[in-house]
């Protein structure tokens, strides 16, 4: 048998699972509409004044991201679970490790960059003043990715489950909170017009963290959730 | 080393049968120190020069909080042994203290919240040690939700470890952004609680409660473990002898 | 310390019995849950036991 090298493993499924997304274009945009939604609701619930909504703007658009990119999470290993392709890849002789790595990263792609890029349009919309953009792009595409990491692990363990998206949330959402602190000070930081390099490094270590340490959970609770 | 009394205490039936005098073992002395530490508490020890008798509180809070964070430590520990070593009553262990740390999670709730009426006026403050007491409260819920998601056994046990593990990891984390998140946005109010000036007379109580408490966690823990130990090995035939007796 | 004193706790009765009274409650009924739990566990198992002779 001719294995392949897990390198082309990793992009193999990438592909695939990019593939795939772009054929159901519908389930794609999901997440980016829930976003937009979530946080028009603001203005409608609090006020249309731009210096009231300012002071908010990094908290509500960092947890309408969180809870958006999580809508999309439930899915992540189901359709493998229930056509068997699951099975295939825990066969397929690959460190399940570096596989579960190229499913956060296809994750993140479909729902996290759609979210960063999206995101400065609304934080416009929100008063956030030009020079917060960035901080916001940076932060929302750290948590995000650390969401992605994350999150594939409660997927992993609750793939099985009936009814497994509201047991997602409250297995991954304590787990994201640390990032919510953080990346939320960054942007608030940033609006007021400080410096907001600390909180952003501390975001880019916790992401590192959960990329290199989550994929090896991710990899368990697969093995375990196929058992 | 010799590791045979480990392997025997690892054994179901070994476990099972020294449980029943463990519990009691450590129930009993359980209840003297938490008698002694709530006379040392409520009447031995001098009303505190800042917060009056409204300190006192200190005397269950205190036990409650490091109960909590102690649990959640040895239950992670517990399903990593079950996982790596694929030990059966390690995972018992594991879910049968999980219940008992979200108690104690949510009595070092209540009462800090109790605790915070009389000292800052309200009853619920974005304190840094409440609030990773509240986070803690999702993770033990969590913990429990997903294990009982689960219908098979095993692999319940297995995918529950998993997930105490990733929360044992994010705990630190956790623990200090809280803090840093709450000196960032509340650096200009006085946290009273939890840093009274302890004297001697103050300090012995606590630490008889903490004794205390610990115990009383061990006994009730030993007693859950046997009737999960009884839930799952109830076909073994050790188990039909042990009750036909 | 009279008994009125003791019960006041300083103006803090209010706070720190509720806190006390909790806690009892939380471990009384920590107890108990861990009690039935065992024996619920042992009476399933005794009612799965292979069936004994009639009337032993």
């Amino acid at each position: 048998m001719i294995r392949t090298p897990a390198g082309r493993a990793m992009l193999l499924l990438y592909r695939r699972d990019l593939l795939l997304a772009f054929r159901r274009r519908e389930q794609l945009l999901q997440p980016v509409v829930f976003f937009v939604m979530i946080t028009t609701l603001f203005p409608l619930a609090l006020s249309p004044e731009l210096t009231q909504l300012r002071q908010i703007a990094g908290g509500v658009l960092w947890v309408a991201a969180l809870l958006a990119a999580l809508l999309a999470l439930e899915g992540l290993f189901r359709a493998d679970q229930e056509d068997g392709t699951l099975e295939q890849l825990l066969l397929a002789g690959q460190p399940l490790g570096l596989l579960a790595i190229a499913r956060t990263g296809a994750h993140w792609t479909i729902t996290g960059l759609p979210l960063v890029l999206v995101s400065p349009v609304l934080a416009l919309a929100l008063g956030v003043p030009a020079g917060a953009l960035w901080t916001l792009s940076i932060s929302l595409a750290l948590g995000t990715g650390i969401l992605s990491s994350l999150g594939s692990v409660g997927a992993a363990l609750t793939v099985g489950v009936r009814r497994g998206g509201v047991l997602l949330s409250l297995l991954v959402l304590p787990l994201l909170m640390p990032a919510l602190i953080f990346g939320a000070r960054a942007v608030d930081m940033a609006i007021r017009g400080d410096a907001a390099r600390g909180p952003l490094l501390l975001l880019a270590a916790m992401c590192v963290l959960a990329l290199t340490l989550a994929p090896l959970a991710t990899a368990a609770a697969l093995r375990i959730s196929a058992e | 080393m010799d590791w045979t009394w480990f392997h025997k205490l690892a054994s179901p039936p070994h476990f099972y049968r020294i449980a029943g005098r463990l519990a009691p073992g450590l129930g009993w002395p359980a209840l003297v120190l938490i008698l002694a530490g709530l006379y040392g508490g409520l009447v031995f020890a001098p009303a505190d020069f800042q917060q009056g008798d409204g300190f006192r509180i200190l005397y269950v809070h205190a036990p409650s909080a490091w109960l909590s964070m102690f649990i959640y430590a040895m239950m992670a520990i517990a399903a990593g042994i079950g996982l790596i070593w694929r030990m059966k009553l390690a995972h018992a262990v594991a879910i049968a203290a999980a219940p008992i740390g979200a108690w104690f999670t949510f009595l070092a709730l209540a009462t800090g919240s109790l605790w915070g009426k009389p000292m800052w006026g309200t009853w619920w403050v974005w304190d840094a040690r409440l609030t990773s007491e509240l986070i803690l409260l999702f993770l033990y819920l969590g913990f429990l939700a997903l294990h009982a998601s689960i219908d098979d056994t095993q692999r319940a046990d297995r995918a529950a470890a998993v997930l105490a593990l990733v929360g044992i990891v994010n705990l630190p984390i956790i623990h200090y952004s809280v803090y840093w998140w709450n000196t960032l946005h509340q650096g200009s109010t006085i946290t009273k609680l939890g840093r009274p000036s302890i004297t001697l007379d103050m300090l012995w109580p606590l630490l008889v409660m903490l004794v205390g408490f610990t115990l009383f966690f061990g006994a009730v823990l030993t007693r859950r473990v046997q009737a999960e130990v009884l839930r799952r090995e109830r076909n073994a035939a050790w188990l039909r002898a042990e009750l036909a007796r | 310390m009279s008994a009125g004193g003791f019960l006041a706790m300083g103006g803090y009765a209010a706070y720190v019995w509720p806190a006390f009274g909790l806690t009892l409650a939380v471990m009384l009924w920590n107890v108990h849950a861990a009690r039935r739990a065992h024996e619920r566990a042992r009476e399933d198992a005794l009612r799965r036991l292979p069936d004994r002779e009639p009337g032993a």
